[in-house]
């Protein structure tokens, strides 16, 4: 159990993970130490709020199902597509090997999962990504799941909402992973060129060539406090121009300020803002 | 020849850049510069320019030759500002139906505290949105480097060619080398790994062609690429705008 009182040893990338999973085996008394507020505090109280630190607010990693019990209304969520898995493209040194671990400790296919759900009664497309499945890397089978997404969506006039989290494309893949930003791109195009809503909720981190291409094209880009969200990561540019990086570059409040988000919202909030959102563009409602 | 000797030429010193393409291919070019936001990003060359006598536009990521030249243009790394130039000017294109031709040669998009503040990934994302639709046809050559989605965003296109030995990656072997091994000296590993010459990547359909170097004889390389442009865009303009839309959105939806 020493574990859960360990301070990670990347602040950037590995927090949050300890209190991915809420089962009823863990004792209530159990602590974790917030990785922004340093305090220790109650698992359990995290876990009922939302995964957000009681103390000062942090937003902790959540895997997709958390997030879809948290936004969807109950009991609406349809999956689509729910075990597509790459067959091709398995030749990359311990590529294989590396996706059967990461399915059995997600318990997912992929690192997407897609479906139709309503908020607040209202339908909507939703795709949500996944931290805890190969950091939310984008090869062709989350491009494949995604694209038709925005094309049944596209079909049936449904608007999207979409939750980023995301390293960027999946090296593993190749090539192969570089075309899914212009497959993914090219459906969004086509489902807002029909008049469609798309919203993205960008959450930490949001980075690489997912940033440079579905999440970056929402109509409106919502994100969750502090997230991380840029192109290159923080450790390549410091590499690069050799410099240390200013306070709070790269998090949604500076996104916010150079005017490449819309909203920060705490996830609490998350759903009725969303719902608004869905029925302020009704289009019974224009 | 192993895939790490081609990424060693395709960076070579000496070799030719998107000027000289432009230079030897077109006639009367006028150069425009600028994104009308924030600056002129001297990594994108970009104009109006004549091929076979009709008018077309041109884009280019530019390395720079000399040492002063190559700093002044950031070695080919382009900023946000430069993929909003070549927006602007693929724009220009639509309205005035030209043709656009890009050339590709860049390590990858910079990586920096100012391309991000100006938004690296939103400038990428916005190219690959509009490219796809863009109503007239779009041919993307890469010359030299093409480093992921610095290079995509600007080949969403009807036709991707590469010369004989320019690579296109999703990651440079150094990178994928020091994630993979956590030794970036395992560069010819990476390289083979990551599939980036242009015989593979033909052989993955993920470009139509590949236009021989012959051994370094530039003057047959640009004849090489005029025949091939010039056949290829009367094949284009032949289409309705619908059908190479289409096209154009199937050429990516079968990744």
């Amino acid at each position: 159990m020493k574990f859960l009182f360990k301070k990670p040893a990347n602040k950037l990338e590995s927090y949050g993970k300890h209190t991915k999973v809420a089962s009823p085996d863990v004792p209530d008394d159990m602590c974790i130490v917030c990785p922004s507020c340093q305090k220790q505090i109650f698992t359990s109280d995290v876990n009922d709020n939302l995964n957000v630190c009681t103390n000062c607010g942090h937003h902790f990693r959540i895997n997709a199902r958390q997030r879809l019990n948290i936004i969807c209304d109950e009991g609406t969520f349809v999956e689509m597509d729910a075990e597509m898995v790459t067959e091709k493209n398995l030749d990359f040194p311990n590529y294989k090997k590396k996706l059967n671990q990461a399915q059995l400790e997600s318990a997912e296919h992929e690192a997407v999962i897609c479906g139709v759900a309503k908020i607040h009664g209202q339908d909507t497309a939703i795709f949500v990504m996944d931290p805890y499945f190969m950091m939310g890397t984008m090869g062709s089978v989350v491009g494949e799941k995604i694209t038709r997404l925005f094309e049944t969506a596209t079909e049936q006039g449904l608007s999207v909402i979409g939750f980023t989290v995301s390293g960027g494309a999946r090296m593993q893949e190749g090539i192969l992973s570089l075309m899914q930003m212009a497959k993914t791109s090219a459906a969004v195009k086509k489902h807002s060129d029909a008049g469609l809503l798309y919203i993205t909720v960008l959450t930490d981190p949001t980075t690489g060539g997912v940033t440079a291409s579905f999440a970056m094209e929402g109509d409106i880009i919502l994100s969750e406090p502090k997230a991380l969200i840029g192109f290159a990561g923080p450790r390549v540019i410091e590499q690069t121009i050799r410099q240390k990086l200013p306070n709070g570059f790269q998090r949604a409040e500076f996104l916010l300020d150079k005017g490449f988000v819309d909203l920060i919202v705490n996830r609490k909030d998350q759903k009725e803002i969303l719902g608004k959102l869905l029925s302020l563009h009704r289009k019974e409602n224009a | 020849m192993e895939a790490y000797d081609r990424v060693c030429m395709a960076r070579a010193k000496g070799r030719a850049t998107s000027m000289s393409y432009i230079k030897n291919l077109f006639d009367s070019f006028v150069e425009m510069h600028g994104d009308r936001r924030v600056s002129d990003d001297k990594a994108i060359v970009s104009g109006i320019a004549k091929f076979d006598g009709k008018p077309v536009t041109v884009i280019g990521i530019e390395k720079g030759v000399t040492t002063k030249e190559r700093v002044e243009r950031n070695f080919g790394s382009v900023h946000p500002d430069g993929y909003r130039k070549a927006l602007r000017q693929m724009k220009l294109a639509e309205k005035f139906l030209r043709p656009v031709i890009c050339f590709v040669d860049t390590a990858g998009a910079y990586c920096g505290i100012e391309a991000e503040e100006r938004g690296q990934g939103q400038a990428i994302a916005e190219n690959l949105m509009e490219m796809m639709t863009l109503k007239v046809p779009i041919i993307s050559i890469f010359i030299g480097e093409g480093g992921s989605g610095g290079a995509l965003a600007l080949a969403v296109a009807d036709r991707v060619w590469m010369l004989e030995n320019a690579i296109y990656s999703v990651i440079s072997p150094e990178g994928c080398a020091s994630i993979l091994w956590k030794d970036a000296t395992k560069v010819r590993e990476a390289s083979e790994c990551l599939k980036l010459t242009a015989d593979d990547l033909l052989k993955l359909n993920i470009i139509e062609k590949v236009i021989p170097e012959f051994s370094g004889n530039q003057d047959k390389v640009y004849e090489a690429l005029k025949e091939n442009l010039r056949t290829e865009l009367s094949l284009l303009k032949g289409m309705t705008e619908e059908e190479m839309l289409a096209a154009r959105y199937e050429r990516f939806r079968k990744f």
